[in-house]
């Protein structure tokens, strides 16, 4: 099947400064497919492309089959947007910011009125339907944005940084609702710095950094591939580096080095804490741990996703 | 696609209707606020100031200074929606960015943000053309077609503001537009006295003032003085408007898509 969104060599200049230089990715019919990378590695661009606000540099960029730099209203059409930044109408009512959005689709307006009450159900937010936007909270105000975007029924949900700045509680509301329309058929494509955020909801990912991808697959794989299952975090272990590597011997297959701090990735975790005990005196704390795409991330740029 | 021809479609009405159902729910104080300062003007300059000033092209002073102040209320009320009002929504609500993310371009926001600049320049000069009936400042049925004008120059007073918020989009900015734009127009084109008496150079320069065109045939309809002259008037609107509004298009298109 042909892909739903399919980039080649695409790039994306500022003023002639690269965000995004020449990536080619492709998004499958109803997956969840992610790309993960820390602030400013060029996620945003990407999706802004996707979504047609901002003109593709080089490269192609296919939507749905359409030609992004030809196609732009009929793209839209049958695409749903969550930008990165809320940009609700604060003029306006909460029921009203999904009929006045729907007005701007080729939808009946009956359609409009039920599928926004619909929407308002679904991400519970019937009582709140004639408020004004500014008395939502951060995590009522995401979830209408979502809704909003829901409004055309569309079929590819494009989602930039879907909880940025939610609490743990509200980003699991809306993980909730995104793994349900995900059962409903639509395909997301969500940009992220939480590496927990992209495990459990991507399919497929890639990992962006500094507008280059460096890797794809899907998370569990990434993971294995690069890492294996567990970490081993020692604490002021980047001391004493040699000294582990030698006690530790084959139980260690890779390593990374973060300030003081030694990553471990053993063969098998708890044998090689046992190894290591004559001299686990000297770390200032050790933990087992299951590994994870932050580690992934970590082992590829020597950073952590967010700083 | 050439970036200097406006891409537009039907959408500009959806964008026109948001703005017209927000200004439902505000009408009442935003208009008893614009519709005073005229009468403070009327009840100053007219009745007050008039008493001493000898009639003016045939007419006392009041019955001169009414008709002005229906174009200048007009021009006022689109200045205000095109500099503040396109200003907020667009770096403040972002309102331009989440309809771009419909089938709606940035093309269709500006322009029915300069539509809604020019209804505004309708619903309050004929508010004004009402109140100087009433007290019987109108002479003449022809007043009957200001509305439609005050249309026309109204998509030429959004643009030019619009221009502004484009070249400028600063909030302090919006000061100089009315103390170093809009305040001169107002006073030097024809509201409260004639430019016949002026310099030349006076003269060569209200004529590019879009208001002085405007008080032109809004002061003919109202007292039906009416002849082929206005004419020319209405269509210097007429070619101007056509001129500038594709300006403020590209100018705020530049300013949100990056």
């Amino acid at each position: 099947m042909e892909p739903v969104i399919a980039a080649n060599g695409l790039v994306k200049k500022y003023n002639g400064k690269a965000a995004v230089k020449g990536i080619n990715f492709s998004v499958e019919q109803r997956e969840c497919f992610g790309i993960l990378g820390p602030n400013g590695a060029g996620k945003s661009s990407i999706a802004k492309m996707i979504y047609c606000f901002s003109p593709v540099t080089q490269g192609d960029l296919f939507v749905l089959g359409m030609n992004v730099r030809e196609k732009q209203r009929s793209i839209k059409e049958r695409l749903g947007v969550v930008p990165q930044e809320n940009n609700l109408d604060t003029d306006l009512t909460v029921l009203e910011n999904l009929i006045v959005y729907g007005s701007f689709f080729k939808i009946p307006t009956r359609t409009v009125q039920e599928k926004s009450e619909e929407m308002l159900g679904f991400f519970e937010l019937l009582d709140y339907r004639n408020e004004k936007v500014d008395k939502l909270s951060g995590g009522m105000k995401r979830r209408l944005t979502i809704a909003r975007a829901l409004i055309n029924s569309p079929q590819i949900l494009i989602l930039d940084e879907p909880t940025t700045g939610l609490d743990p509680q509200a980003r699991h509301l809306v993980w909730q609702r995104l793994r349900r329309l995900k059962e409903q058929g639509v395909t997301l494509l969500l940009t992220t710095h939480y590496m927990d955020e992209a495990e459990h909801l991507c399919d497929r990912l890639v990992v962006i950094d500094e507008g280059v991808i460096l890797e794809e697959g899907q998370p569990k794989e990434l993971v294995l591939k690069h890492i294996g299952k567990e970490v081993l975090e020692v604490g002021r272990g980047a001391e004493i580096v040699d000294e582990i590597l030698k006690v530790g011997g084959t139980d260690i297959k890779g390593f990374k080095i973060v300030g003081d701090m030694l990553f471990v990735y053993p063969e098998d975790g708890q044998t090689l804490i046992d190894r290591l005990r004559p001299i686990s005196d000297s770390f200032s704390h050790q933990m087992l741990r299951h590994a994870n795409l932050e580690d992934v991330f970590l082992k590829l740029t020597g950073r952590g996703l967010v700083e | 696609m050439n970036v200097y021809r406006p891409d537009l479609s039907p959408l500009i009405w959806q964008v026109f209707r948001r703005h017209l159902l927000v200004y439902s729910r505000t009408w009442k104080v935003s208009l008893s606020f614009n519709f005073f300062e005229p009468l403070f003007y009327l009840a100053a300059f007219g009745f007050g100031l008039g008493a001493y000033v000898q009639p003016m092209e045939g007419v006392s002073y009041v019955k001169y200074l009414a008709p002005g102040l229906i174009a200048s209320s007009a021009m006022f009320a689109t200045a205000y929606e095109c500099t503040y009002g396109i200003y907020i929504r667009m770096e403040f609500q972002k309102a331009y960015q989440a309809i771009i993310a419909t089938p709606a371009g940035v093309d269709d926001v500006v322009m029915g943000d300069m539509l809604f600049g020019a209804f505004k320049s309708v619903l309050y000069g004929f508010v004004i053309l009402l109140v100087i009936a009433a007290i019987g400042l109108v002479s003449s049925p022809w007043a009957l077609l200001i509305p439609p004008v005050l249309a026309l120059s109204g998509l030429l007073f959004a643009a030019v503001s619009a221009t502004w918020t484009g070249l400028v989009p600063n909030i302090d900015s919006f000061n100089y537009f009315f103390s170093l734009i809009m305040t001169p127009l107002f006073l030097l084109s024809g509201v409260f006295f004639p430019l016949t008496d002026m310099p030349v150079i006076v003269q060569k320069i209200a004529w590019i003032s879009p208001l002085y065109h405007l008080v032109n045939v809004t002061r003919g309809l109202v007292s039906g003085m009416v002849g082929i002259y206005l004419l020319e008037d209405v269509v210097w609107l007429l070619i101007t408007a056509i001129l500038l509004i594709p300006i403020p298009i590209f100018l705020l298109r530049r300013l949100i898509i990056k």
